[in-house]
């Protein structure tokens, strides 16, 4: 069976990959390339538990086929921290304990991060409704939001 | 004419929801499985070129939110999947003639960041709003939304009220329709074999014009919706309303425009007994079935609920109040 | 074994430190199930029933086999049939018959989404494509969903050979109900006789699932010596190492699991379901195999918890006192039997210190999968309807719900009606607080309503084991044989076991040993973890304390008596009369291999003495009466967990317990066509909250601690899913004065009560 040989960039590393046709973004990064801090949660976009950033779009990649990350910026929870250092939010998620089981940190911390990055200063609600694509069956999202609202505030250097 | 028993299908969906027993086999020939391909034309031409090449084995892929889905499950098992992501005409919002056009492979996220489309048509960007969450507006198209004729697509009754133009191009060239004349039942358009939607024209519209898309989901978000209600009408310089169409999606077989809903508000102030008559002309509308999103009477009576509403919101807008 | 409670100042206990296992969840490197590889390994699918019931003819799998790529394929006929056998398996009771058809089909399929047949293959999609051409012939059969349709006399049977347990005399007939049990207190005649207000309702409830976001995989190895590796999520890898043995017929020494970190679990991953497949796959296969399940899959096959129908009947008295309460509970328990109503029937009104009591609870087949425990299972369906009628109640007498509810609230002392008399609770003290609480007197506004509910749950405790290593710097090792199932548990153990040592939290590095690491260890189920856990790792620092001080003795030369371990070192014992100089754990590692060797402490106990949790909790709601649509306003839980090791982690738990029984009370609901098909078997339309749909939820942490525990733990996990189904339609009723009796409170059937009740005063 013949693949596509995709070249792309994913979390500031040129990457190389093959897939069939019908594989997703999800499978090439997990199974591919080993990257398996993003997760699968349910495959059909329901759960946001495969969060990326692709060009800079907050996608899940379970919704993306492998072909189409040609000639991509891919980002991934493996890339969030810099170094040594954690990324604000990542350091607030375990301040505020917004993380039991942890299957849905990944992609809870990516799709914050891209919230922050257009909105430094969400209101609770406006978390609220841009986390809804992203379910978490342990927390009761109390402590995530409380970590996105503080972790805003530190960013804002409020 | 829809068969009938394609009707007693679970049909309100986020896609065309065919029961699981019917998986198709992709087992072709002995036990050899056929690959799928994948093109991603830059051009119009090429795209139509390789569409009508394929015989309809092919699949306009745009950002997949409704055909992964699809493919996943075995639903459908389409041999090519043409990417249209990269032809500009797709791709682009202009204003054109006072109004806006926008490429059919927009993704729903970079219309809501477009402030010249949410000033002029804020119903429109509301009902793009409701498309899932932040992550699949990143990917899914109005286009999309449009071609998988789903009656509980959110966008399309909004783009109805707004008296929306679908350009459709194909091998006998290009046609220009009301989008209303696309959905032809669940899973099924109008559009002709080897044809695909370029781009969809939001008019020019008169002063003092509002429009508004409401949905009712059991949940907040991460929902389709049991009732879609769009509702864009124009108000003289007296507060009367002197045009108005009413869509409702998710209660029939395909999004319906209402004449008879819009009736009760033309020539009215839009006041607490027209919109009684507005919500009782959109309940008897609709012709609902029961699914496990909802029962006929809750579609039937929340449709009038939703389509009141709308109005309100849309009255205020025209009068600049919001 | 229990561990009296001592009161004593607390460094660690009681703050709030980083989780050990933060830091990799946060970076995307914690290892779940799914993210293990083995090399040469196979992928292996399940073959799944399309129909709710039916006969197998025949399974044909010629074709599968040949597809190139294809490396082995199971079905019935490789695995042996079991005599009925029962055991534990978290709060739930398994039999071994039930358990090896329900991981692969034998002489029926139950329902919808049960396994037929399993295939390993070089990639998926070939596993896909080989599951496409097995043949299975089937003789569908008349199936039942229904837990009323199905207890009726002529409804389709499920198994031949099931006759209801528990009634006299034997039944000649076969029949769903596989088991009725009856729990009584007094007389309920009496009582009654004494009630000048009764009430009796029936109330039903949908089965919901657990609804973890990580779905079961696993990856087996069986190598060619006859020794099994297996890596899963599990919430109890020796509990799953017992039944792959007895299922695969093998010795327990040749089986080692290793539980990765769980993606969540809630009763949910207690049951075997894949593995035994991967494993027999992998033996026949010579390669490696890994099955990861589809969320469709999740939803179809494996344990939802029971959807039930509940008759409540109790009687009071005018000023409020309960003289009699009744209650049967119907229960789904699935295709096989075994739910919660056992569970269910003791929690029905153990809150309440009552005279006069019988509960009859009903286990029923049914063509739905096989249900699994979910947090304080069963209990949250009965007090819905106990909570409900009581709620009438005090609203009949014009009595304060709270205070109808003090007024009957057991205490230390009062006599359950299955059995124990109950130790120091803390029910009063939350029911006082919940009432002194700002939430409680908020103004509400129109279309607003505030309802009260209470929960109980026993919380257990059970066979427990653990390790803890001295390293040679001075650090501690703590290996502990509990799951964490992301409670927080290797924390809060680690707290305990440095509290004891008196060093840095830091310094103790918790470790969820496989099964070969230590002995048996029950699965973290009952709320037991950080109370039995917390035990075991508390006897096993004590222990390698001991050890720690006749070392000391050994090297200072004095008596063993004359060596005490305080404040993280080993020094002269008070009254000892004996002086030296005193050794830092530190130091005494650092001389551990030329003084006697390394020092571990051990403890294998049967934890018992596991206190009651009480819970209290407000729910504010607003009711859209156009469209039936309930909005969460505001929600208070006030819960006695008897000593907070970690708050943040109780929180956790009150709010993660909160949000699923507002779920449970919202939306999520299983919905199954008419051909017993499962139509809604994903995150869809499967509605579990999302952020949007939930405020902050405000937690009270009541203390009342335990006195069979060394910090006075309770337990905490379950308590809070149990009232919110009632709080809730509670406040609805309070709301807009109409009273839900179904759950979910959708908003169709909310508006279509909403609509009934207009009719009905229109009609007076
Ligand atoms: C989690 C989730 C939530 C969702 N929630 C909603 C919701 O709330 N409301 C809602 O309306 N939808 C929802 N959807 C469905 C979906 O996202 C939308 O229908 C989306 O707009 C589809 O656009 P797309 O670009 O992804 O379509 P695709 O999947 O790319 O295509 C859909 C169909 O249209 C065809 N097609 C696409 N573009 C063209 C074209 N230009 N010409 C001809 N044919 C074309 C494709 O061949 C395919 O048959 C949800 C989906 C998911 C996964
Ligand atoms: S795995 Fe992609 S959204 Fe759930
Ligand atoms: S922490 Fe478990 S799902 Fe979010």
């Amino acid at each position: 069976m013949s693949k596509h040989r995709v070249t792309a960039t994913v979390n500031g590393d040129a990457v190389e990959f093959l897939c069939e046709t019908g594989e997703t973004l999800l499978e090439a990064l997990r199974d591919e390339l080993q990257l398996t801090g993003t997760k699968e949660g349910c495959g059909t976009g329901d759960c946001g538990a495969c969060s990326v950033m692709l060009d800079g779009r907050l996608v899940c990649s379970c919704l993306v086929l492998g072909v189409e990350a040609q000639g991509k910026t891919i980002e991934t929870v493996e890339g969030m921290a810099k170094g040594d250092e954690l990324h604000p939010l990542q350091r607030k998620f375990l301040e505020h304990a917004a993380l039991q089981c942890g299957i849905c940190t990944p992609g809870m911390l990516i799709s914050a991060r891209a919230l922050l990055e257009r909105n430094p200063d969400p209101t609770e609600e406006e978390v609220r409704y841009w986390l809804a694509g992203n379910l978490c069956r342990c927390t009761g999202y109390h402590k995530i939001v409380e970590a996105v609202l503080d972790a805003a505030r530190e960013m804002r250097g409020a | 004419m829809l068969a009938s028993h394609r009707l007693s299908l679970a049909w309100i969906g986020r896609g065309v929801e065919i029961e699981r027993k019917f998986v198709p086999c992709t087992i072709k020939k002995g036990s050899e499985m056929i690959e799928m391909r994948y093109e991603a034309p830059r051009t119009l031409k090429a795209a139509v070129a390789l569409l009508a090449a394929a015989n309809g084995r092919a699949k306009v892929l745009a950002g997949g939110t409704d055909l992964l889905i699809q493919m996943r499950s075995g639903r459908i098992d389409p041999e090519l999947l043409i990417d249209v992501k990269c032809i500009p005409e797709l791709r682009t919002i202009a204003e054109e003639k006072g109004g806006y056009r926008f490429g059919a492979a927009v993704s729903a996220m970079e219309l809501v960041e477009h402030e010249g489309l949410a000033r002029m048509w804020p119903g429109v960007i509301d009902a793009v709003k409701l498309i899932g969450s932040i992550q699949v507006k990143g990917r899914a198209t109005v286009g999309g939304n449009l071609c998988n004729a789903s009656p509980a697509a959110d966008s399309v009754p909004a783009l109805v009220a707004a008296g929306a133009l679908a350009r459709i191009i194909g091998p006998g060239g290009r046609r220009e329709v009301p989008v209303e004349e696309i959905p032809a039942g669940p899973g099924l358009t109008s559009l002709r074999a080897g044809e695909m939607v370029v781009s969809i024209l939001l008019p020019k519209r008169p002063q003092r014009s509002g429009d508004a898309y409401l949905r009712f989901t059991p949940r907040t978000e991460m929902d389709i919706a049991v009732v879609g209600a769009g509702v864009n009408l124009t108000l003289n310089a007296k507060g009367v309303c002197s045009r108005a169409r009413v869509s409702l999606g998710a209660v029939a077989e395909r999004v319906l425009l209402l004449p008879d809903a819009a009736a009760a508000l033309i020539g009215q102030r839009v006041d607490a007994a027209a919109l009684e008559r507005l919500a009782a002309a959109a309940s008897a509308a609709c012709r609902p079935i029961d699914d496990k999103r909802g029962t006929k009477e809750y579609r039937i009576k929340v449709a009038g609920v939703m389509a009141r509403r709308a109005a309100q919101i849309a009255v205020k807008r025209a009068k600049g109040e919001v | 074994m229990t561990v009296k409670y001592q009161e004593k100042p607390l460094k660690i206990v009681g703050t709030r430190p980083l989780r050990p296992d933060g830091v990799d969840k946060v970076t995307g490197r914690a290892r779940y199930a799914a993210d293990y590889n083995l090399p040469g390994q196979l992928i292996g699918k399940v073959l799944r029933s399309p129909h709710a019931h039916a006969r197998i003819k025949s399974i044909d799998t010629s074709k599968a086999a040949a597809l190139p790529g294809v490396k082995a394929l199971v079905t019935r006929d490789d695995f042996a049939d079991m005599p009925v056998e029962y055991a534990a398996s978290g709060e739930l009771t398994i039999n071994f018959r039930d358990v090896t058809r329900n991981m692969m089909a034998r002489e029926k399929v139950f329902y919808d989404g049960h396994p037929v047949a399993a295939v390993a293959a070089t990639s998926a999609s070939i596993a896909r494509e080989a599951l496409k051409l097995i043949k299975v012939e089937y003789e569908v059969l008349p199936h039942v969903i229904d837990v009323l349709e199905a207890m009726k006399p002529d409804a389709p049977l499920l198994h031949e050979h099931q006759f209801t347990d528990g009634v006299t005399p034997k039944p000649d007939k076969p029949s769903n109900v596989a088991k009725r049990m009856v729990f009584a207190l007094g007389s309920l005649e009496e009582g009654f006789k004494q009630a000048d207000l009764v009430i009796e309702r029936e109330f039903n409830t949908k089965p919901v699932h657990q609804g973890y976001i990580e779905p079961q995989a696993c990856v087996a190895s069986y190598t060619e010596d006859g020794q099994v590796e297996l890596w899963t999520g599990t919430q109890g890898h020796f509990v799953f190492r017992a039944q792959l043995a007895k299922v695969l017929q093998m010795d327990v020494s040749k089986i080692r699991v290793t539980a990765t970190e769980l993606g969540g679990g809630f009763g949910g991953k207690n049951n075997i379901y894949n593995e035994p497949l991967a494993i027999a796959l992998s033996r026949k296969s010579h390669r490696p195999v890994k099955m990861v399940m589809t969320r469709e899959e999740v939803f179809r096959a494996t344990g939802p918890t029971s959807g039930a129908n509940v008759k409540i009947k109790m009687g009071c008295t005018r000023d409020g006192r309960i003289t009699a309460a009744d209650a049967e509970l119907n229960f789904q328990a699935g295709a096989f039997a075994g739910s919660s109503v056992g569970m269910a029937s003791m929690c029905t009104f153990t809150r309440y210190d009552l005279d006069n009591v019988r509960v009859v609870g009903n286990d029923v087949t049914v063509n739905r999968p096989k249900v699994a425990a979910y947090r304080a299972p069963g209990a949250p369906i009965a007090v819905f309807g106990v909570e409900s009628v009581i709620d009438e109640m005090a609203r009949k007498l014009g009595i304060d719900p709270i205070d109808f509810r003090l007024k009957n609230a057991a205490k230390e002392g009062t006599q359950t009606y299955y059995g124990p008399t109950l130790g120091p609770i803390g029910f009063v003290e939350t029911l006082n607080r919940a009432k002194a609480h700002p939430n409680y007197r908020l103004p509400l506004g129109p279309d607003q309503g505030r309802g009260i509910a209470t929960g109980f749950w026993f919380n257990i405790g059970k066979e427990t084991s653990s390790t803890v290593h001295v390293n040679e710097d001075g650090t501690v090792t703590l290996i502990i044989g509990i799951v964490d199932v992301a409670g927080g548990t290797r924390a809060t153990m680690a707290m305990m076991v440095a509290e004891e040592f008196g060093i840095d939290y830091d310094k103790v590095r918790p470790v969820v040993g496989d099964t070969s690491a230590l002995g048996f260890n029950f699965i973290t189920a009952g709320s037991r973890g950080t109370f039995a856990g917390g035990m075991a790792a508390v006897l096993a620092a004590r222990d390698a304390m001991e050890k720690l001080c006749r070392r000391v003795a050994r090297i200072r030369d004095v008596p063993p008596e004359a060596v005490a371990w305080k404040d993280g070192r080993a020094q002269p014992a008070e009254g000892s009369g004996t002086q030296f100089k005193p050794m830092s754990l530190e130091e005494i590692a650092r001389e551990a291999g030329r003084t006697g060797g390394t020092i571990s402490g051990h403890s294998e106990i049967n934890a018992e003495g596991a206190g009651p949790g009480f819970g209290t909790h407000i729910a504010d709601v607003e009711v859209d009466r156009e469209t039936g649509s309930i909005k969460i306003l505001r929600y208070t839980i006030v819960q006695d967990v008897g000593k907070a090791i970690h708050p943040a982690y109780v929180e956790g738990q009150f709010e993660g317990g909160a949000v699923q029984g507002i779920g449970w009370a919202l939306n999520e609901e299983y919905v199954y066509g008419a051909d017993g098909v499962l139509q809604n078997p994903g995150f869809l339309d499967y509605r579990v909250p999302v952020a949007s749909d939930v405020p902050f939820i405000d937690s009270v942490i009541v203390e009342v601690p335990n006195p069979n525990h060394p910090y006075g733990v309770r337990g905490c996990g379950e308590v809070p899913i149990i009232a919110p189904m009632a709080a809730i339609s509670n406040a609805v009723e309070n709301a807009i004065g109409v009273r839900l009796r179904e759950q979910p409170m959708s908003p169709p059937r909310v508006l279509k009560a909403i609509e009934a009740a207009a009719l009905a005063t229109t009609q007076d």
